[in-house]
């Protein structure tokens, strides 16, 4: 804590100005990334097993995850496709 | 008063798996994250989306890197601003005109971003019904209308009730300077 000595109400309301919500789909998103990161070690663990589902992942990849009968969410999709380009 | 968890505690949750610390975790720090981008670096929104999301993704998948779990708040502070210099040099090489505001001027509003989580943290210590109420008028701009509509009292006494409620973080704030400071 920087300073917390001394702020009178006028500046204590003037902080919490600061904070505002963030929108709910963002932090609905982000409390979601366990079960998107489970969701991602699933489809990865497939996708090194099936040479098919890797081509069909590589061809357009958030039809695949869909097709799959995952949630191409941005994490799952975006990580993904980094796994894939190291690959 | 509400029951506080500490930035470690609630990250040592975290490590051992505990299915609502995540949750928590995310709540506690989104509004600062979310200040940090629009704040300290005026991300456009969907800029600001996308680095909110990598920085809760990656606080994630490195929580367990973290040296001390008390530092969690100014490693994520860190982590975003990083994110939001990558995000704003990308930006610059399609549009030159997305500058990187100067590092003092970031400096000086995460100062300012950490006073506003310790009075946060203060509100959540006095709790409801002042946490809703001054989160209802300070943070989502509600009108007295509004607010008296939603927890059911007079519009007439919010002002009242707001005068009450910043007195009760203010003494919260004393008594956490009192106890911070060496005797």
């Amino acid at each position: 804590m920087r300073l917390m000595n001394g702020f009178d109400e006028e500046q204590i309301g003037r902080l919490l100005r600061l904070l505002p919500p963030a929108p709910e789909g963002w932090v609905r998103a982000a409390q979601e990334l366990p079960a998107a990161r489970a969701t991602l070690d699933e489809l990865v663990a497939r996708a090194e097993q099936d040479a098919e589902f890797r081509l069909q992942l590589r061809a357009d990849l958030e039809r695949a995850i869909a097709a799959a009968g995952y949630d191409p969410s941005p994490f799952v999709v975006s990580r993904l496709r980094r796994l894939l380009e190291e690959v | 008063m509400a029951v506080e968890q500490t930035d470690a505690q609630l990250v040592s949750r975290c490590r051992a798996g505990d299915p609502a610390a995540w949750n928590e975790f995310v709540e506690r720090f989104s509004r600062y994250v979310y200040a940090i981008c629009g704040r300290g670096f005026r991300l456009a929104q969907q800029d600001a989306e996308d680095v909110f999301q990598e920085v809760f993704a990656r606080a994630y998948e490195r929580l367990s890197e973290l040296r001390s779990d008390d530092a969690v708040r100014p490693w994520l502070a860190q982590l975003t601003r990083r994110l939001c210099i990558d995000r704003l040099r990308l930006n610059a090489r399609d549009t030159p005109s997305d500058a990187e505001p100067d590092e003092g001027e970031v400096d000086d509003v995460l100062d300012q971003l950490d006073d506003a989580m310790a009075v946060r943290a203060a509100l959540d210590k006095v709790g409801d019904p002042c946490r809703e109420i001054l989160d209802s008028f300070f943070c989502r701009d509600e009108s007295y209308r509004t607010i008296g509509d939603r927890l059911d009292i007079p519009a007439g006494t919010i002002a009242s009730r707001i005068s009450r409620c910043l007195e009760k973080v203010r003494t919260e704030l004393d008594g956490r300077s009192r106890a911070s400071r060496p005797s």
